[in-house]
């Protein structure tokens, strides 16, 4: 059993700021939270794992590595177009190492994977230099159909039908996919900057020393058309002012000619003179590319005019309209110099509920997006515990949403033994209409070495009836699955760990994005390439849960974009819910073993009476099993 | 582990173009840091270090749970920060300087006054790097505690961050620094996180003072 650390169980409302109210709402800036967080658990097997980038320790519970498929040439370690390029001239020494040899560049391993995009048997691995598409129809014999070189990180991939579509914010990618970035024109002098008037506010992630405008650049979201899927084909793409770091896919259920791709970033805007329109401007100037995010439409019949319709000011003041009214100074209401929030780092889209959570910098957010071409904020959220919102997940049925926290930027060792488990955490809360309600904290949590990167990071839903279940990513920390039922008391069911890439030194990896899709759950590894795993049945989780999630098969899913499972009315899945009935004690092992066998017999007569007994059971259930009796008489009775 | 499996490496060409199969892919180099990103490093080395040292001040000058918690944030983020600064310049084979030894640094580094430097001493109310406390400064943190020592640190981190946040921003509008990958992704980790931490600490500040 394990140790719970319960500081106070009463859930905490975080500073909530609703767009449409008409006074804001001065809230004082929230007490640290005193909700339950997981405990750490020092001697725990994955402490202590060898390093090594294919030998290195590895600890699994519940979920076992069915094959890795490392990098292809061109992205893994030594093949990549940057590692093969010709020195400068005049050619820098090459590091010398301790022995006075050169130094293997080895802060990272190849070109960094990122992102997961699924469609049919396919999946795409994004990836900085371009991506690449493995066959799953078997996922036991995964095998690489296509790979691609087209550089410019991060290259996050979404899908729809047979569009494939990339974010691209690295200022040295290309129009036509080629290797060689943006040279700078002979003789190029880089313009002074401005000197800044004395006292007047610094601040980094300003726009760097212009680069001089180029019409090979691309930064923004690039088409593939991939109906020939091992030739993809490149279309116009659309460019935006600060490019693409992620990207969200957004479809209308009441449109079914567009689709819509919200694109977040906060990277340095580049020039007019590069694209029309783009301005660093501040808040004065109504064209600034700060304090927003950007709307796509993609007509389905001509992608290839895809353009944007939309900025829409997402962070503005309700009262004064002032485009950069959202701040965590004035959600706390205390009068500090507010800095304002300028961008997302991810949003996730739940268009049949039509909302969107947004993890934006410094606050979460929820957009109302019935109208998707014009999504308006309705809640904003911040958390003392909290230093960067990196991404949302929503519950099957949208009443519950995960924000987490990328605390170090994904590059630091952040799940030590002496960090706390509330940083670079998951926060669990619970949704009323546009309020959100903190239930929780959730860290990985074993503790990781100093050579590992780990933060939260990217995940999905497991999609086993009955449960919230989020399988997810912790860089080098590995996969954790967690059970987020209760949102007060989420608890880890699976984990997959291997040991740091070396032993010695510290070299950036691990797990970039972990999603379950159609039976298995794909990693992808940011140095070592593919991961396909299973789930194995434990205490935690049944064979029947696993069975029953497995029945849910989907022909596209993106990360970014939510949609309801509606569980089959099967055996299997009633079996699923009667598992979990008995592991919460509202069914005996012996009446269970009775009701599966009359199951396997069809004994109509039988399920019928179960049917009626769960039905007037599930009135005095707690609400969870209530669910599940209710769910499960539906099934018998039929 | 499977070996890595192999298909013909495609690249597309620009809209309306055909792909091309390639086999041996060359790029430009990745960008090779200059002396302004070396000297950007081993400065921040030394601006971290005093971050580290002011936390080091609260033990025993204040007993405020919400600042030792700030303090323990500041001091892993900075901690964290000096470990991969020292890395990245051991892995270019630059020499890291301790903080009360300048000699042998990369003298190019923006933002930095060197006009004080030549006498090898420094006086009383001079920074070495934007942002840093003076030595009186220091003095003061050093004498307060309770409120006045919480009132002290808030002020002078503020102060700190907010020049580490100025060298970030001068090595971005120096000519051709800041572009090597690994530390641009850092640059860009330290201005989120010390805005971050800027926040709040002008939030209790402000809480502070009511």
């Amino acid at each position: 059993m394990k140790t719970r650390i319960l500081w106070n169980t009463a859930a905490l409302t975080l500073a909530l700021l609703t767009g449409t109210a008409a006074a804001i709402a001065q809230v004082a800036m929230p007490a640290k939270p005193t909700v339950y967080n997981n405990p750490q658990l020092p001697n725990d097997p994955r402490v202590g794992l060898k390093g090594g980038v294919t030998d290195a320790g590895v600890a699994a519970q519940g979920m076992e590595l069915v094959l890795n498929l490392p990098k292809p040439p061109g992205f893994a370690a030594g093949t990549t177009p940057q590692e093969k390029a010709p020195a400068p001239v005049p050619a820098a020494p090459a590091p010398l190492g301790p022995d006075g040899k050169p130094r293997q560049r080895a802060l990272q391993l190849g070109s960094t994977n990122s992102d997961l995009a699924f469609k049919d048997h396919y999946v795409v691995v994004g990836n900085y230099n371009g991506f690449n598409i493995y066959d799953i129809a078997d996922p036991t014999k995964t095998t690489l159909k296509t790979s691609v070189m087209c550089p410019g990180s991060q290259g996050d991939p979404t899908i729809y039908g047979n569009l494939l579509f990339i974010s691209v914010e690295s200022t040295s990618a290309r129009v036509d996919c080629g290797t060689q970035g943006i040279p700078l024109p002979a003789g190029y002098v880089a313009p002074t900057p401005a000197p800044r008037p004395a006292g007047a506010p610094g601040g980094g992630r300003s726009p760097r020393a212009p680069e001089p405008p180029s019409q090979d650049r691309f930064r923004g979201v690039r088409i593939f058309d991939i109906s020939d899927i091992a030739n993809p084909k490149q279309l116009p793409g659309v460019q935006t002012c600060r490019g693409s770091h992620t990207n969200t896919l957004v479809t209308d259920p009441n449109d079914k000619d567009n689709v819509y791709i919200y694109v977040a970033g906060y990277a340095p805007i580049r020039s007019s003179e590069e694209l029309p329109g783009c301005s660093a401007g501040g808040v004065d100037d109504p064209n600034t590319a700060l304090y927003t995010i950007v709307v796509i439409q993609v007509p389905l019949a001509h992608p290839d005019t895809a353009k944007v319709i939309e900025s829409p000011r997402i962070f503005s003041d309700p009262n004064t309209g002032a485009m950069n009214g959202l701040a965590v100074g004035n959600l706390h209401g205390e009068g500090a110099a507010a800095q304002p929030v300028s961008g997302c780092h991810d949003i996730t889209a739940f268009p049949e509920i039509g909302l969107a959570a947004g993890a934006c910098t410094r606050v979460g957010i929820l957009l109302d997006i019935k109208n998707p071409a014009h999504p308006t904020r309705i809640a904003a959220i911040s958390d003392p515990n909290f230093s960067f919102w990196h991404s949302a997940l929503w519950n099957n049925d949208g009443s519950k949403l995960i924000f987490d926290d990328e605390w170090g930027g994904g590059s630091q060792p952040r799940c030590r033994a002496t960090d706390p488990m509330t940083w670079g955490a998951d926060s669990i809360f619970t949704r009323k209409d546009a309020e959100l309600t903190l239930g929780s904290y959730y860290k990985m949590p074993a503790p990781q070495t100093e050579l590992e990167n780990c933060t939260a990071h990217n995940g999905n839903l497991v999609p086993i009836p009955g449960r919230d279940i989020e399988v997810k990513s912790w860089y080098q920390g590995g996969i954790s699955i967690m059970d987020f039922t209760d949102a007060t008391h989420p608890f880890e069911i699976a984990y997959f760990d291997r040991g740091p890439l070396d032993g010695e030194k510290f070299i950036d990896g691990g797990t970039w994005s972990s999603y379950w899709y159609n039976g298995y759950v794909y990693g992808a590894e940011i140095a070592r390439g593919l991961d396909v795993y299973k789930l194995t049945p434990t205490k935690f989780v049944t064979a029947n849960e696993i069975a029953a999630a497995e029945q849910i098969h989907l022909s596209l899913y993106n990360a970014q974009l939510a949609s309801k499972t509606i569980y089959p009315r099967t055996f299997i899945t009633a079996k699923a819910y009667v598992d979990q009935l008995v592991r919460s004690n509202a069914l005996t092992q012996d009446k269970a073993t009775a009701l599966d066998a009359a199951m396997d017999k069809k004994n109509t007569r039988v399920l019928r009476t179960y049917a009626a007994t769960f039905k007037k059971n599930s009135a005095k259930a707690s609400p969870g099993d209530a669910t599940r009796m209710t769910a499960l008489a539906e099934i018998l009775a039929q | 582990m499977a070996a890595a499996q192999q298909v013909p490496l495609v690249q597309p060409g620009a809209p309306g173009q055909p792909n091309k199969v390639i086999t041996n892919p060359v790029g430009t180099a990745v960008h090779d840091p200059t002396s302004a990103d070396f000297g950007f490093m081993q400065g921040m080395v030394i601006h971290h270090s005093q971050a580290v040292e002011m936390v080091g001040l609260m033990n025993g000058r204040t007993t405020n749970p919400q600042m030792l918690e700030l303090g323990k944030r500041i001091s892993i983020s900075q901690g964290d920060e000096i470990a991969f600064m020292k890395r990245w310049l051991a892995f270019y084979g630059k020499p890291v300087q301790e903080p009360n030894s300048m000699a042998g640094m990369d003298m190019d580094m923006p933002g930095m006054d060197m006009s004080h430097m030549d006498h090898g001493k420094q006086d009383m109310d001079t920074a070495v790097m934007p942002g840093m406390l003076t030595p009186r400064q220091m003095q003061a943190l050093h004498n307060a505690s309770g409120p006045e020592f919480d009132r002290l640190f808030l002020t002078g981190m503020i102060q700190h961050h907010t020049g580490a946040l100025d060298m970030v921003k001068d090595l971005y509008d120096t000519r051709d620094a800041g572009r090597e990958p690994q530390l641009f992704d850092f640059t860009a980790d330290v201005d989120v996180t010390q805005r971050a931490e800027i926040e709040t600490m002008k939030s209790m500040l402000a809480k502070e003072s009511k």
